[in-house]
């Protein structure tokens, strides 16, 4: 059977340059890079190296990249590491009310350990409102936390208006940069930001790896204690062959993102375009155009997201419901409801996130799948025709 | 995560569909869970003779729909009314622990399709 991999948003294949790059850290380069001699050293220069290329990357030096586990562990890094280090000057944080659980759950247990935390609202399009943004801000706030583009609907958040209005009431700001990253420009100077969270498998890279890039003077507590690496900032041996990989994505992704971009924004007009023109009661969540080139996110009236990737699956193709963080909960997802939908609505809603090896003709493939998968749920769901859920 | 059974049923979905002139229909659940269903039977000489489904939900919603048509048919109305929702999860190989209730819903549907046919029964004497 034919296989279509559209949740990119989720995981992508790890590039086949990417494992070569990584391939001799395990067997013959295999050294610790906190060791003296030249095993040692050759564990060294591989992870500088791997510093500078995500360092450039994103316009930063090189001292300012942290390696990490991956976006989770950057995520609370940036958010405990500030909140746990600043915390003489204030005790309040704020973030979205779409952020990634990582971000929100990491705040809510900042919650509980005597944090204040406010939740600025988005609209219907999933934009920060400014406004309220604005208001939040107090003299003992010492952190906000907005993500650069959504998982899930795959908005573009304004981080560098958000840096203007940080920078005026000296507020460190940290976007979680996981999803942007490959797929729009990412660039910690024209975003305006003092911290921002990287993931390595969101682009063709290993799991298991990512960074946080801090910027310079910026106040931060180590959360893993132990031997003086990165900076002293996160304990624990480098994942050397994870970081090459890291690296070698990140380079990868560089050269190829003008065209990637391009490449993906076609696929996804089209698969809006054909979807919206062959199959009736269907909306667009997120931004139309302020968007990332990947995400698609369809909300189809009188069925249920679930039993539409089942049969989808059954057909070869692999998307999602929402962010595969919460799809074996049955709560409508927290984007969605923020965004203003019903729960009956969201709980239609599909996530196709696209790659840049999917083609034309998968597109094509998806959309007349969807038409076959939409009608036959349809036929058997009690309320289509009857009501209307919008 | 679902049972091969499971997938056999939403896959390949048993007695879809309304009965025109049902003698009782059951509405259960509602589209804020994620879950609705309703059940139409077809009663003869106090037995079950036609059970269909028409549902909005996931996977486990659609099967257990399926599954409680197959068991409910040819059932006298007592019998019908002892089927439970572990019933209908048991017969289909198990259900997600996560499903089991919200999903699960077959049973309560055939339950107030029974209650809404021997209303109107009550009706008509």
């Amino acid at each position: 059977m034919k296989q279509i991999y559209m949740d990119h948003g989720a995981t992508t294949p790890v590039d086949p340059l990417v494992v070569d790059a990584m391939l001799p850290y395990f067997t013959e380069k295999f050294g610790n890079a906190s060791s003296l001699h030249s095993f040692g050293q050759e564990a060294t220069s591989a992870l500088e190296q791997s510093r500078q290329q995500v360092a450039a990357s994103i316009g930063a030096k090189p001292e300012e990249i942290i390696f990490t586990s991956g976006g989770t562990e950057s995520n609370n890094l940036a958010v405990k590491g500030v909140a746990y280090r600043n915390s003489d000057k204030g005790k309040h944080i704020i973030t979205s009310t779409i952020e990634h659980p990582a971000i929100l759950n990491t705040c809510a247990y900042l919650e509980k350990e005597g944090f204040e935390v406010t939740y600025v609202a988005v609209d219907s399009d999933g934009i920060i409102d400014m406004d309220e943004l604005k208001k939040a801000t107090r003299d003992d706030t010492i952190l906000i936390s907005v993500m650069h583009a959504n998982n899930e609907i795959g908005t573009i958040q304004p981080i560098s208006d958000i840096s203007k209005l940080a920078k005026e009431k000296s507020i460190y700001l940290h976007t979680d940069a996981v999803q942007s990253l490959g797929k729009i420009s990412v660039n910690v100077d024209e975003l305006g930001v003092d911290l921002l969270s990287l993931s390595s498998h969101k682009i063709h890279g290993p799991k298991g790896v990512g960074a946080l890039y801090v910027r310079k003077g910026t106040l931060l507590q180590a959360l893993a204690h132990g031997g003086s690496h990165e900076h002293r900032m996160r304990a624990g041996t480098e994942n050397i062959s994870g970081i090459a990989g890291f690296a070698k994505a990140v380079a990868l992704a560089d050269e190829r993102l003008v065209d990637d971009a391009k490449h993906m924004t076609q696929l996804r007009d089209s698969l809006i375009g054909k979807v919206m023109d062959s199959i009736d009661d269907v909306e667009l969540s997120g931004h139309p155009t302020n968007r990332l080139p990947n995400n698609v996110n369809l909300r189809f009236s009188f069925i249920e997201g679930e039993s539409m990737l089942l049969f989808l699956d059954m057909k070869g193709i692999a998307i999602s419901t929402g962010s595969a963080c919460s799809s074996k909960s049955l709560e409508p997802s927290h984007v969605l409801t923020a965004i203003g939908l019903r729960p009956e609505d969201s709980h239609g809603s599909l996530r196709i996130t696209l790659g840049k090896d999917n083609t034309h003709e998968e597109v094509d493939y998806v959309v007349d799948a969807l038409v076959e998968v939409v009608g036959r749920l349809r036929a058997m769901s009690p309320i289509a025709g009857k009501m209307s859920l919008k | 995560m679902y049972s091969e059974k499971v997938m056999d049923h939403f896959s390949n979905p048993r007695n879809v569909g309304e009965i025109e002139n049902a003698d009782g229909v059951g509405e259960v659940g509602n589209p804020t869970c994620g879950d609705m269903m309703n059940i139409y039977i077809k009663v003869e000489d106090n037995i079950l003779t036609d059970v269909k489904f028409k549902t909005f939900g996931c996977g486990a919603a659609i099967a257990t729909s399926s599954m409680i048509t197959e068991m409910a048919v040819g059932k006298t109305l007592e019998e019908a009314l002892d089927i439970t929702r572990n019933d209908v999860a048991e017969e289909l190989g198990g259900l997600p622990q996560v499903k089991m209730h919200c999903s699960n819903l077959a049973a309560d549907g055939l339950r107030a399709a029974i209650e809404d046919y021997r209303n109107k029964q009550n009706i008509k004497k």
